[in-house]
C-alpha cells in the first residue's frame, strides 16, 4: 500500500497501441508526477472485468496533480485529483 | 508532453484543447423512454452476469470514432449492448433484424 503524501509517477505506458483494451488512466496523465492523497479501497481490476476475465483485486488511490505540470497554460494553484489503480503508479 | 505522446484513443478526451474554445454542455438532460429502456436492459444483463459496467464501457470505447460522435449517450450504450448480446449468443443477428422489422 502507498502512504498518503508519497510522490508517484504514472507509468508511461500506452496499452491502447497494443490492441483492444479498457483503461481508466487518462491519456494526459501518462508519465506525470503527482502525490497520493488517500487510499480509496480495493477493487477488481476494470481492465480485466471489461473482458469478463478473472480480475485481481487492486488498491485504488486518489492522486493529486498540479495542473501547471500537465498543461503549459495551467494556473499555478490549480490541481486535479484522479482515481488511479496501483499498477499504474511508480514510486521513486 | 502532447507533441511526443502517441495518439490518444478517441473517447479519451480529458484535457484536450478543443474544450478551451467549445463550451462543455453540463446542463441536466431529460431522460427519454428510450434512455430508460436501455438502462433497464443493461441492469437485466448485469443481474444475469452477462454484462458488467466495465464491459459496457469497453463496448462503447470500441465504437468507431465517426459513429461515436454521432450517437447520443444512451445510443452508445445500446450499441455496446447489442454487440455484447450478439457476441454472447443471447440473441442472433437474424432475430434482432426480424424484431426491428416488426417494429
Amino acid at each position: 500500500m502507498i502512504a498518503p503524501g508519497t510522490e508517484v509517477k504514472v507509468k508511461l505506458d500506452w496499452p491502447e497501441l497494443r490492441g483492444p483494451c479498457h483503461i481508466r488512466t487518462p491519456h494526459y496523465l501518462r508519465g506525470a508526477k503527482g502525490v497520493v492523497e488517500r487510499h480509496l479501497g480495493r477493487f477488481a481490476n476494470p481492465e480485466d472485468l471489461a473482458f469478463m476475465r478473472p480480475a485481481a483485486i487492486l488498491n485504488l488511490y486518489h492522486v493529486r496533480f498540479a495542473v501547471a505540470e500537465l498543461w503549459p497554460d495551467g494556473h499555478a494553484n490549480d490541481s486535479v485529483v484522479v482515481e488511479l489503480f496501483e499498477p499504474w503508479l511508480e514510486t521513486a | 508532453m502532447e507533441t511526443t505522446s502517441p495518439p490518444r484513443a478517441h473517447h479519451d478526451m480529458g484535457g484536450i484543447s478543443k474544450f478551451m474554445c467549445e463550451t462543455v454542455d453540463i446542463a441536466p438532460h431529460e431522460l427519454t423512454d428510450f434512455d430508460r429502456q436501455v438502462d433497464a436492459i443493461r441492469s437485466l444483463l448485469g443481474g444475469k452476469g452477462l454484462m458488467s459496467a466495465d464491459h459496457l464501457r469497453r463496448g462503447i470505447e470500441a465504437i468507431p470514432e465517426e459513429t461515436y460522435h454521432r450517437l447520443s449517450y444512451y445510443q452508445r450504450w445500446m450499441r455496446s449492448i447489442v454487440d455484447q448480446v450478439i457476441t454472447a449468443g443471447v440473441i442472433t443477428e437474424a432475430e434482432l433484424r426480424a424484431a426491428l422489422e416488426q417494429g
